[in-house]
């Protein structure tokens, strides 16, 4: 693997301690009494914390599982640098999108 | 026949995470999707929601929640290993982080249920 997304790789994933955790410790306080589209507004729409805190976990995890994609592939398929890399791409960007219209829908007003 | 490395606890740890990693990717954009569904249907989202009450669904949400945390706690292990200059006790911290990723799902099961 490249160098550069060796360390991509590393830097994302010491970027989502901290969030990791924070992630599952809101989702044990959440799940207690079923969800529900008014409970989780409630907690985060308008939320600067919340918009900061997703916002960059959706960054990272989007870096992390786009070179973590890559990587399987690239052991199992055995395929071409340049489609290895359209794949990651792809994936990558496609996760920001997506994350990026979840976290506005949740914590914008 | 199993070959001789693969019969080595190191191994199922590298298995756990890889594994782990790749249902997290996979899952990942349908979770997404279905958070953004607050903006655009959100009675299409409360009706999702509203799926999660059932007991197969919350046994599968604390697979999710084992696979993350055990992503977390193995990746934690990979760091501790490639940034700190510790090589002992490799078997005991994939153990821990086995464990570990076991009472985290096993308190948000015990949160969901």
């Amino acid at each position: 693997m490249d160098l550069r997304l060796y360390i991509a790789q590393r830097l994302s994933a010491i970027v989502m301690i901290p969030l990791v955790f924070g992630h599952i410790g809101v989702m044990i306080y959440a799940i207690q009494g079923g969800l529900s589209a008014d409970e989780i507004l409630s907690r985060t729409q308008g939320s600067i914390f919340w918009f900061l805190f997703y916002g960059l976990f959706v960054v990272a995890v989007s870096v992390h599982g786009a070179i973590g994609l890559r990587t399987i592939i690239s052991e199992v398929l055995k395929l071409r640098e340049i489609f290895l890399d359209l794949i990651m791409w792809s994936f990558g960007l496609v996760s920001i999108f997506l994350g990026a219209r979840a976290v506005s829908a949740v914590t914008w007003i | 026949m199993m070959k001789g490395y693969r019969n080595h606890p190191l191994w199922y740890a590298y298995l756990l995470h890889r594994v782990s990693g790749l249902v997290l990717v996979l899952f990942l954009p349908f979770h997404f999707y279905v958070l953004s569904l607050a903006l655009t249907k959100p009675d299409k989202l409360n009706g999702f929601l509203h799926w999660t009450e059932i007991p197969v669904v919350k046994f599968a949400e604390f697979g999710l929640v084992f696979l993350l945390a055990v992503h977390l706690l193995g990746g934690l292990r990979l760091l501790v290993l490639e940034l700190l200059p510790w090589s002992a006790n490799q078997k005991a911290m994939a153990a821990v982080a086995t464990a570990g990723a076991f009472l985290i799902s096993g308190t948000f099961l015990l949160n969901a249920v």
